[in-house]
């Protein structure tokens, strides 16, 4: 015996009100999408396994730890072609790394330069800040990597290359430069660089503080400067210098000794660095606009000069509206990277392209990459997310 | 009862897939084949000699001849082959997702792709070894004196592993310059981005043929692995393998008894050679056997002719190519090529 089930407004149940009641539609319509979607999930998986199966492939991550055998000619950490798929993809995603934090330190650099000068009353400035920004912006970014990639290997050849105090040396196969041989005795001079930074950052919060508390300013910034190369450089002569340099040599074919820094990973940094550039001056551009001209105008009448105006009144204000789409241009620098494997620099991708290849394992290979990435865009927006709300208009 | 409701759903979906999967699974390659009315063949981007595109646009090469044969010998006619360009590294996904039906792209046969990877190599059709090219102006008269140069090397094939492999046993260095394709190798070695370049040495040739300056540049003398050419299908299906198989050993046995583009059409009527009536349909039923048309042996000749005339029209020493027969000389002839008997 069964009673017919009443809805909470005591009615009774009736199937055709699913449809013509709006709220039991919409839930009845948002299961059916969720039917679907599952429906498609699980379809491509199943289907994708019975696949694999059927052409005999194995799948699983037991690869990362069988013999890679290849070389690869960019690596931070040790590796030999006797090393792993698993350590090969860490060099690749180390590459990655690299070329990714040199380019969002130079296109920062070069973006606010570029976004504060566009802005400049000289006219000829702007105008050519306009022009690179115009240019780089509208030409895709691979194309730009593979200009900066022939024009780097049409450098000299080897034989001819340009030296710089038979130290250093430019030629189409890179940027060759002395490599330091720590001493012992070196220790101290690290240390007192490392003292040096640490007493840098204690004086710079003391004048801080005296300024806050009596208005008189400390050059800080000088003094700390003074102390962070200063320091080290005193104990590096007190102890008779424990510093050797490796200065590259002409052999046969290449230069050796010292270290290299190939044309793929300038070509590539460049690039990415110019582009994003770009991109990231019209931003500064636009949060300097955003500050209200009454701001700099207050900040005139009050006495304070034009840098110290940017510095202290413009800058933090602009920075609320910067930061946000500031972070997805470093996302954007970051993936864009993996354009590398168009002219061999090897990074994540382009390794993990060799394993995939030689192991056969696409879609472990695809799913690192992706969650790498993944990952990596992640890290970096929360870490900007912190620092946006750090610096965001507190509101009381 | 949501939660439910969910579990239920994702159940029936995966029933769904299951049998869905089950109802695609595969009628044969062969049937596949026919039924687009198309073969589709994975060749190379471009390499002079094996896939290159003529003046007027077509693919045309040693690899391209393969599948236009085969395409013959399916279809009935070698111009019904849509051709997808693949480099070192996706071609062998390309095979594996049925994207292509065979790869014709001077692919190595070794023991992993061919037992690990899931492929199924249906014969040589070119032996080849692995060697560098470099300036002549080179202080380097031999491999093993290459120690600190860099090399250009196409990523994603074997040559890769030779070359780590030859460098490590010999205890030298080099600095690797890894390239995505043939093209862009050859570009890097000519702004002398690298010292050497190293790959099949039939692609050496092919490269070398390309430059204006081809007397500045030598082929090393050493020869530094075993580099066996030939198409591959996928594993598993044995009855597409067998069609790729014998299209190719009748191209190589019909070198061997003297059948040519030019004949092939008055021989198919019968002679007085058993082999060749057993080959070209006119005794027998090998045809029948392998599921294919009488005339499918007639018509993969007729395509672009047999071993010889293929060999000499894109690699012979007539070509800017100029490789000899060498290893790929008929067994009676001096080489080691040698194709099963028909019957």
């Amino acid at each position: 015996m069964s009673t017919p089930a009443l809805n909470d407004k005591g009615e009774q149940f009736d199937v055709r009100r699913l449809l013509t009641d709006e709220r039991s539609r919409g839930i009845v319509l948002q299961l059916a999408v969720l039917l679907a979607v599952a429906l498609v999930i699980a379809f491509i998986t199943s289907n994708t396994l019975a696949n694999l199966q059927r052409a005999g492939l194995a799948s699983g991550f037991g690869f990362l730890d069988d013999t890679a055998f290849f070389d690869i000619n960019q690596k931070l950490i040790d590796y030999t072609s006797q090393s792993t798929f698993g350590r090969a993809l860490v060099v690749g995603f180390l590459n990655t790394i690299l070329v990714s934090a040199l380019g969002i330190i130079a296109a920062t650099l070069i973006g606010f330069s570029a976004g504060v000068l566009r802005l400049s009353p000289n006219w000829l400035i702007s105008r050519v800040v306009t022009a690179y920004v115009e240019f780089t912006r509208n030409v895709p970014v691979l194309l730009q990597i593979i200009f900066w990639w022939a024009t780097l290997t049409a450098l000299p050849k080897v034989r001819d290359s340009l030296s710089l105090g038979d130290a250093a040396f430019l030629n189409n196969r890179g940027i060759r430069l002395p490599a330091p041989i720590f001493e012992p005795g070196m220790e101290w001079v690290i240390g007192a660089a490392v003292v040096g930074i640490v007493a840098a950052v204690i004086l710079g919060r003391w004048a801080r503080k005296r300024q806050d508390q009596t208005g008189q300013i400390f050059p800080s910034g000088w003094a700390g400067l003074g102390l962070i190369i200063g320091l080290p450089l005193i104990v590096y002569f007190l102890l008779g210098q424990p510093l050797e340099w490796d200065v590259p040599v002409r052999k046969r074919f290449n230069f050796q000794g010292g270290f290299n820094i190939t044309p793929e990973l300038i070509a590539l940094w460049l690039a990415l660095a110019t582009y994003t550039g770009a991109f990231i001056s019209e931003i500064v551009r636009s949060g300097i606009l955003s500050v209200s001209r009454g701001q700099s105008e207050a900040a005139f009448a009050l006495g304070l000069r034009s840098n110290q105006t940017m510095r202290m009144i413009v800058i933090p204000q602009a920075l609320r509206v910067i930061i946000p789409p500031l972070t997805s241009q470093y996302l954007n620098l970051t993936k864009n990277s993996s354009l590398a494997v168009a002219i061999g620099y090897q990074d994540l991708v382009s390794i993990g392209g060799t394993i995939l290849f030689q192991s056969g394992q696409t879609l472990e290979v695809v799913g690192i990459w992706m969650a790498v990435y993944l990952s990596l865009s992640l890290l970096t927006s929360a870490y900007m997310n912190w620092y946006n709300k750090r610096i965001a208009l507190v509101e009381r | 009862m949501k939660a439910k409701l969910l579990t239920g759903a994702i159940a029936a979906a995966g029933l769904m897939a299951i049998s869905a999967t089950a109802n695609t699974a595969h009628a044969g390659t062969l049937d596949d084949v026919r039924a687009a009315g198309e073969l589709k063949c994975g060749i190379n981007t471009g390499l002079p000699g094996f896939a290159f595109t003529d003046d007027k646009g077509n693919w045309t090469g040693f690899d391209v001849a393969y599948c236009r044969a085969l395409a013959g010998a399916v279809l009935g006619d070698p111009d019904k082959v849509k051709w997808v360009n693949l480099t070192g590294k996706n071609r062998f996904p390309a095979l594996t997702s049925g994207e292509i039906d065979v790869l014709s792209r001077n692919t190595t046969w070794t023991f992993s792709r061919d037992v690990d990877l899931g492929f199924t190599f249906v014969g040589v059709n070119y032996y080849d070894g692995q060697g560098f090219i470099g300036r002549t102006a080179l202080d380097a008269k031999s491999a093993r004196e290459l120690d600190g140069a860099s090399v250009c090397i196409q990523t994603g094939t074997t040559t890769e592993l030779n070359l780590a492999d030859f460098f490590r046993i010999n205890k030298i260095d080099y600095e690797p310059v890894p390239i995505e394709t043939n093209e862009e190798a050859r570009k890097a070695y000519e702004a002398e981005r690298c010292d050497v370049y190293t790959t099949d040495a039939s692609g050496l040739a092919a490269t070398r043929s390309t430059f204006p300056d081809a007397d500045a540049h030598m082929v090393f003398p050493e020869i530094i692995s075993k580099e066996p050419l030939g198409p591959l299908v996928r594993h598993g299906d044995d009855q597409w393998a067998d069609v790729a198989r014998w299209t190719l050993n009748a191209l190589i046995n019909a070198e061997e008894l003297g059948v040519t583009q030019e004949n092939v059409a008055d021989l198919a009527k019968g002679s007085d050679n058993p082999e060749i009536n057993r080959m070209l349909g006119s005794e027998g039923s090998l045809a029948e056997m392998l599921g294919l048309s009488t005339d499918w042996a007639v018509n993969a000749i007729r395509a672009e002719g047999n071993y010889s005339e293929i060999f000499e029209r894109y690699l012979g020493t007539n070509t800017s190519l100029g490789i000899s027969r060498g290893l790929n000389a008929l067994w009676k002839d001096g080489g080691i090529l040698y194709a099963p008997p028909m019957r």
